[in-house]
């Protein structure tokens, strides 16, 4: 079983190890090191689930199903290319000055760990570590979001902090309920606690504490996920950061913060007769669709627009969950996988064009095709990606998710639509701008990477043209999982 | 004679504990404010060893001596060298006025006992019946937390939270596991010293840890 942990050894020794030379020229590889050997032991687990189904590991405290181990290779790979996509975009931040020694070793440390609590709450077993990863999680990131230390990251950084503080204290008086729900039928002690043995019980777990104990988990990772209206963080948080934190924040974090939230619907969904926990994940998610849509056009900073639209999109994971259902769980999965792989490519060719505009402000980012046709091309086709265009995957996605939403909730389509709609225009307006016209760029000290850029892209047409069976037939078993 | 008046006493600490919160709550001097904060740790450890002590619950003692070490010495210690070190020892100023804040407060109180009745009565602990004060002590110390403007009260509120949270837990189900305890009481540690780290880089930018100062993001 020693090998299945090295992919929590190996971004905890990461960690540990760049606390000490985070500052070094060479810290930035050792970071990319770690972060490979991470991905490459997911990857080996990915084929032991595929070949062997459920595996668990330190007497039941860790396991991987399809739902979690797709997660965690998303997870790895993610932070794997960010981690690319770093390099040289913290050396440029570290030639402009904007970060001392102490900050990139702060920074290199904390991107590990970071990590490391995100697969620790995909892969533990035990929901009080869950939470407890959760926080730290929190933890990790608030210092990194006030890396800059100017008035507006230290108060994006205290926001983060105090709202995200509150949440999860919610979720764990939720957590306490569940465990107090379990206790009576699994007797107390750690198997109380445990996902599979809730599991297998959760019919005869109290209605009425789960669904209390539901509301309160809502609320708490909810606001991780950046629902309606507990989003007020995450837009400042991610404009503030540096852009590698903004990545893995809005392309990872929230999925974690969400999956999460699905565990628990499960066992929720057991346990009640009604689809109490389905009509709050699809209410909670319209509002985000819907908030999220319409404040896309009044953003002047372009982080914090594309914030906004990570919102919206986790609004529509969300609800498409609470639709359930084979089809519309599996959209969910899939529209998870895309929108990880869109937002975070679009972040990186974001972090290059506002160093080279040194401005964050949209109107002072003009003619990015000139200067550097890479970055401009790649904001402009990730911007056509995250917007549901054809053919790349957020398009099958959504494609799927509608059609679902026509078919079980009609009253909710011509709400979707229409916020997808002002999306499209609010986004695709502000990049059109941004990419053509008369350039404002300077030349950076160091080469920009953009190969992450394009390998996400090139992942994303690919699942919008064609699933391959063994990945389409993982993301069917991982969505009766989640019913 | 324990057993007796056993459940009796941990119901009178309980009260204690609710009307600390309240006490807090109205509280404008930062200095008795950690002080408050440290006295609702310690009537918490004292609950917590008289709940082991009554249904043998012998993991409990471990997490009464984590809130001892944290709650009561650690975290008001450290607390109080932070505010010697920013040197503010102002008072406190609340956002609303505090009779306003109180009568809020009682409200809070009333919608946490009806929230906390049918999950009361399906407990099988002793404790069960403060289940509704261990919610309100959690919701208080959220109204405390929105109703205060300086960064220090905000923190103290956010560790009242969790002592809320810690009450709840040994009420319904005689504490979490020890590995989820101890979770938890790390977190909150690295939290703390996070906040630490991060009120003296606030107040080098701006000379004043008044979180007013921070209200610049704002949808235009």
């Amino acid at each position: 079983m020693g090998a299945e942990l090295l992919l929590l050894v190996s971004p905890l020794a990461g960690g540990a190890v760049l606390a000490l030379v985070g500052h070094r020229r060479y810290a930035a590889e050792v970071n990319v090191a770690f972060s490979v050997v991470t991905f490459g032991v997911a990857v080996r687990l990915v084929t032991r689930v595929i070949d062997e189904g459920a595996i668990s590991a330190l007497e039941e405290q860790f396991f991987l199903d399809s739902l979690n181990v797709f997660l965690v290779a998303l997870t790895a790979f993610v932070s794997m290319t960010t981690s690319l996509f770093s390099r040289p975009y913290m050396r440029i931040e570290r030639a402009h000055g904007r970060v001392s020694d102490a900050g990139m070793r702060l920074y290199h440390a904390m991107y590990q760990l970071f990590g490391f609590t995100m697969l620790l709450v995909l892969t533990t077993n035990n929901l009080g570590v869950m939470w407890v990863a959760m926080e730290a999680a929190t933890l990790t990131t608030v210092l990194l979001v006030a890396l800059y230390r100017t008035h507006a990251s230290l108060e994006a950084a205290w926001k983060y902090f105090i709202l995200c503080g509150v949440g999860i204290a919610q979720a764990l008086f939720g957590t306490i309920l569940v465990y107090f729900a379990a206790e009576r039928i699994l007797g107390s002690g750690v198997t109380a606690l445990l996902w599979t043995h809730l599991d297998s019980v959760k019919s005869e777990l109290e209605p009425t504490v789960m669904s209390i104990a539901f509301v309160f988990l809502l609320v708490g990772y909810g606001t991780k996920v950046g629902l309606v209206p507990l989003h007020n963080w995450l837009p400042d948080a991610h404009a503030e950061g540096p852009t590698p934190i903004s990545a893995v924040l809005s392309g990872l974090l929230l999925n974690v913060a969400l999956y999460a939230l699905i565990r628990f619907k499960v066992i929720t969904d057991g346990a009640l007769e009604r689809p109490f926990a389905a009509a709050l994940l699809m209410g909670f998610g319209l509002a985000s669709v819907v908030v999220a849509a319409f404040f896309l056009s009044r953003q002047r900073d372009i982080k914090r627009m594309f914030a906004y639209s990570s919102i919206e999109h986790m609004g529509l994971i969300t609800f498409a969950f609470g639709m359930g259902g084979p089809v519309a769980s599996f959209a969910g999965l899939l529209h998870m996988t895309v929108h990880s792989l869109t937002k975070s490519a679009i972040f990186f060719t974001v972090g290059h064009a506002t160093q080279k505009s040194g401005t964050q402000l949209m109107e002072g980012i003009r003619g990015l095709v000139r200067v550097s046709p890479a970055i401009g091309w790649g904001l402009m086709l990730g911007a056509a990606a995250i917007l549901g265009m054809p053919p790349f995957g957020v398009f099958a996605s959504e494609f799927l998710i509608l059609t679902t939403a026509i078919a079980q909730q009609p009253w909710a389509a011509p709400v979707l639509l229409v916020s997808l709609g002002v999306s499209f225009a609010a986004i695709f307006g502000k990049v059109q701008a941004m990419v053509f016209g008369e350039p404002t760029a300077a030349r950076l000290p160091h080469r920009p990477a953009l190969i992450p850029v394009f390998a996400h892209l090139a992942l994303v047409l690919l699942l919008g043209l064609y699933i391959p069976p063994y990945l389409a037939d993982w993301y069917r078993r991982a969505a009766q999982l989640i019913g | 004679m324990l057993a007796h008046y056993g459940p009796q006493l941990v119901n009178l600490l309980a009260a204690i504990l609710l009307l600390l919160a309240f006490a807090m709550l109205s509280q404008r001097r930062i200095i008795s404010l950690i002080n408050l904060f440290a006295a609702q740790g310690l009537v918490l450890f004292m609950a917590t060893v008289l709940v082991a002590t009554l249904t043998g619950q012998t993991h409990l003692y471990g997490s009464a001596a984590i809130t001892l070490a944290l709650k009561v010495f650690l975290l008001p210690w450290i607390l109080h060298r932070l505010i010697r070190r920013l040197n503010v020892k102002w008072d406190v100023e609340t956002l609303v006025n505090i009779p306003t804040i109180m009568l809020a407060g009682i409200v809070l109180v009333i919608l946490a006992f009806n929230l906390a009745a049918p999950i009361s009565q399906l407990a099988g602990t002793l404790t069960r019946s403060t289940l509704g004060i261990a919610l309100a002590s959690v919701l208080l110390a959220f109204l405390m937390m929105i109703t205060r403007s300086k960064a220090v009260p905000q923190v103290v509120a956010f560790l009242a939270m969790e002592n809320g949270l810690f009450f709840a837990a040994t009420a319904t189900v005689y504490g979490m596991p020890m590995v989820v305890e101890l979770g938890i009481a790390l977190d909150v540690l690295v939290a703390s010293l996070i906040l630490g780290v991060f009120l003296f880089q606030i107040r080098s930018r701006f000379d004043s840890v008044d979180t007013r100062h921070l209200e610049r993001l704002k949808e235009h």
